[in-house]
């Protein structure tokens, strides 16, 4: 391969990785928010299914990326106060509830979807990239990052604002303490459950806004189970990145560069290993990180576990 | 004293169930003045202290503070009115910095904090004045327990306080820092602050109080002043009977080895090396002591014993097995019993029943598993025989440990592993918590078990503890073993330069 083809593929690599990273950044990011408050929601897959459906159906009848980007967001809430209900106030299981939320979300979308939309065929309208005048004309640099539309860019602006949510204000500080020692913050006059029930909300928002992704920023169509695991990839994503936001967009990143490179290397007629084991790729990294990066070291202590008050 | 009380408890009751942890408490505190509250374990100081500062609600009765009736919801707003407590259990969130923890619910929840500056420069500021050495950029989690104690009274300080009530604060630490605290409870007396002082170790309390209220059975018995009491005194309105500071023993009489130590050198959690060549031998029959402050490698050296830490090198033989580097598990089976240092951390499940605990180790084997099935009935019946027989006071096998006075769990962990018919016995700080007449009782078994042919390693920092039931006494420094000497109270300054690492002759290994 000579040099200028090989650069070529690089760029398309590059900026095709961010692309496909990006749901997996909202989640991932949300879901360090939720774990950090002690609350492990296994359950992303069904919310990222129905943030990507809400997202779809709202754009679909209204031609609006920005109201399908926000009815996602308020598709995962509604399932996150769900999920809060029963694992908070209720106190059940956190595993169990997540599970049956996935199998909910899973069923659910793909009733509306085939009742609704599955006859009409027909796509909607996607965010574009946005051309920034002398950036994204650059060799290679522009195509690898300046050729985004404004959902992908603002995953940069989304693990900025997580940071300094989580490390700058009192309810970062006091979500960090919950997961690790609620009675602490019980005693400091703050209501644990509270705490959990929000981490919970930003957990599923930022979950069902990488779900729209899927289908206001990516694909035109929704497609049942159009997450393809990608709600599973992410809690491995949060273990990698041991609970922080930054860490968890580079993670992320590097989860999209599989991704991509299992898409590129399909299409490239050279290459004679079947697709299925391309296309396992990002599924085969899964599993190396969570035996690589064993350990709990940085896990908050009270991780899955309910807090009984006084 | 005719002086209006700083604050009066009036006929408080508070019951848990069945249980009558506060059955018509009443007392008075004076403005200004360090108040011991002694009592045996689950007596209900800390249920009484947990009233005080808003932690539990009374059932009934009244609380009067500062010439007004107060009703506390939360802990919140005893700060607000100047209470602070530091709890037996820390209430520290480990992965925050300390000033971190010490903003935590501080101001509006959306706030930015900004304000880290002036709360770091604050913090250095009391720190100084009463020479507490607290770092405010510190994780707590880098802690030692004693630095963490230190991190919890600023803590009361930087929220203000006219009244500090501390709950068995001395358990936890080394005599040194035993008596910083204790100078550091008349400086701020000397600051117009009234301290409520809660502790099992009657030298201290004489120390430094200037009054002492008993308690018994959820009810204060008896209030005095210092200068009218003494220790033996004290001890017999605790416990209603006389309690013997000298134990009864008779003469040891070592059999065979039975644990062997060669050599061991083993590294701390943060990796730096804490047990550096230590040999030591223990034969049937005989309890050996470790002396030292702590902090010189005896956490280190008993978690790496019982299989808890890695061992860089040596040999540990137990009746002649290498046992190591092997699991706990095995450890166990070996015939090990362990009394850990930190029993939260190594020695109960708070959150299972007596029961579950005491048979943790044992619950696959009979007569406690038969067929792969519990025979909760066996569980249940040798669990009621362990608490009646070292007075756990209990419900009964089927309640959360956790629920127990700290003493009281304590009780059961020591009960647990004496019952496991162990050859060796390691025990970290035997007393934790454990009340004066407790103390003797427990001392007494463990005399037994020599008698009747274990061998005993007692680490401690307590020389009272190591010159009441030890035949010899190692002392550790630095990693190291440098030194030997008999349980005899006329050496203490030898035992005291050792202790400090001073020898004179080359080191000697036990
Ligand atoms: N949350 C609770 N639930 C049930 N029982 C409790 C609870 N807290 C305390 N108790 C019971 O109340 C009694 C008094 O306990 P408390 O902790 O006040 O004892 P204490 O005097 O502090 O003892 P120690 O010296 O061992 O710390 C004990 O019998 C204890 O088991
Ligand atoms: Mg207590």
């Amino acid at each position: 391969m000579d040099d200028m083809m090989f650069l070529t593929f690089l760029a398309t690599l590059v900026g095709a990785a961010w692309r496909l990273a990006t749901p997996l950044i909202f989640a991932s990011i949300g879901e360090v928010f939720s774990e950090r408050a002690g609350v492990l929601n296994i359950g992303l897959e069904g919310t990222m299914l129905v943030g990507a459906f809400c997202g779809f159906a709202t754009a679909f009848a209204t031609d609006s990326v920005l109201l399908g980007l926000l009815t996602g967001v308020l598709g995962g809430m509604l399932f996150g106060l769900v999920f809060a209900f029963f694992t908070i106030t209720i106190k059940a299981d956190q595993i169990v509830v997540g599970a049956a939320l996935n199998l909910l979300g899973m069923g659910l979308t793909a009733f509306l979807f085939r009742t609704y939309y599955v006859s009409t065929g027909k796509g909607i309208e996607i965010a574009q990239p946005v051309h920034i005048p002398w950036l994204s004309d650059l060799p290679f640099l522009g195509e690898a990052f300046f050729q985004q539309n404004l959902i992908v860019y603002s995953t940069i602006l989304v693990a900025i604002l997580a940071t300094l949510v989580l490390y700058r204000t009192s309810f970062g500080l006091t979500l960090r303490a919950v997961g690790e020692h609620p009675k602490a913050v019980d005693v400091a006059g703050r209501n644990v459950a509270a705490y959990r029930y929000g981490a919970v909300l930003v957990g599923t928002g930022l979950a069902g806004l990488g779900g729209a992704f899927l289908t206001l920023g990516h694909s035109n169509q929704f497609v049942e189970g159009i997450t393809s695991g990608r709600g599973f990839i992410v809690l491995a994503v949060v273990v990698f990145a041991r609970w922080s936001p930054i860490g968890a967009f580079f993670v992320s990143l590097l989860f999209g560069l599989f991704y991509a490179l299992q898409l590129m290397l399909q299409a490239q007629a050279s290459i004679v290993v079947p697709y299925q084991v391309l296309q396992a790729l990002p599924y085969i990294m899964t599993i190396i990180t969570l035996v690589v990066v064993r350990g709990k070291g940085a896990a908050p202590g009270k991780l899955g576990q309910p807090y009984e008050m006084r | 004293m005719s002086q209006k009380p700083f604050l009066r408890i009036d006929n408080i009751r508070k019951r848990f169930g069945p249980i009558v942890a506060s059955d018509g408490v009443s007392l008075e505190i004076q403005e200004g003045e360090i108040h011991s509250l002694l009592g045996e374990n689950g007596a209900g100081k800390s249920v009484l202290m947990s009233m005080i500062c808003g932690m539990v609600r009374p059932d009934e009765g009244e609380i009067i503070y500062k010439g007004q009736s107060v009703r506390f919801n939360s802990p919140r707003e005893a700060i607000r009115q100047h209470i602070g407590m530091v709890h037996q259990h820390f209430m520290l969130v480990p992965n925050l910095t300390v000033a971190e923890n010490y903003i935590l619910g501080q101001g509006s929840a959306l706030r930015v904090i900004n304000d880290m500056d002036e709360v770091h420069a604050k913090i250095r500021e009391l720190s100084d004045r009463y020479a507490l050495d607290v770092r405010p950029d510190a994780l707590i989690e880098d802690l030692s327990v004693g630095e963490q104690q230190r991190v919890e009274i600023l803590k009361t300080l930087f929220h203000g306080i006219d009244l500090l009530i501390l709950d068995e604060p001395t358990a936890v630490l080394t005599p040194q820092e035993t008596d910083r605290l204790l100078a550091l409870m008349r400086d701020l007396v000397k600051d117009g602050k009234t301290v409520v002082f809660i502790s099992h170790k009657l030298d201290e309390v004489m120390r430094v109080s200037d009054r002492i209220s008993v308690m018994r059975d959820g009810r204060v018995v008896n209030t005095v002043n210092v200068a009218d009491t003494d220790a033996r005194g004290l001890a017999r309105m605790m416990v209603g009977r006389d309690v013997g500071m000298e134990l009864a023993r008779n003469p040891a009489n070592p059999g065979p080895l039975v644990l062997s130590v060669e050599n061991l050198t083993c590294r701390s959690e943060t990796g730096l090396p804490a047990v550096r060549g230590v040999s030591l031998h223990v034969r049937a029959g005989e309890i050996v002591g470790i002396a030292g402050v702590s902090g010189n490698g005896q956490t280190e050296l008993s978690l790496a014993l019982s299989g808890l830490l890695p061992v860089d090198g040596g040999r540990v033989v137990l009746n002649g097995k290498d046992i190591t580097g092997l699991d706990p598990v095995r450890i166990n089976a070996s015939g090990f019993s362990h009394i850990p240092e930190d029993r939260h951390k190594h020695g109960i499940v708070m959150s299972m029943s007596l029961s579950e605990n005491t048979v943790l180790q044992r619950y696959d084997q009979p007569p406690f598993a038969a067929r792969g099935m519990l025979n909760r009935r066996m569980i249940s019946e040798h669990t009621r025989d362990l608490i009646k027989r070292f007075r756990i006071k209990s419900r009964d096998e089927d309640q959360r440990i956790g629920d127990l006075s700290g003493g009281n769990q304590q009780k059961l962990v020591v009960a647990r592993e004496l019952a496991r018919n162990p050859d060796f016995i390691l025990v970290n700080q035997l007393a934790r918590g454990i009340d004066i007449g407790a103390m003797e009782f427990v001392m007494e078994e463990m005399l037994k078990q020599r008698d009747s042919g274990r061998a005993i390693l007692l680490i401690s920092t307590e020389l009272e503890e190591l010159f009441a039931i030890c035949d010899r006494i190692l002392v550790m420094f630095h990693g190291e073993i440098l030194g030997e000497l008999p349980p005899d109270r006329t050496r203490l300054d030898e035992l005291g330069l050792l202790m400090a690492g001073k020898t004179e002759q080359p080191a000697l290994a036990g």
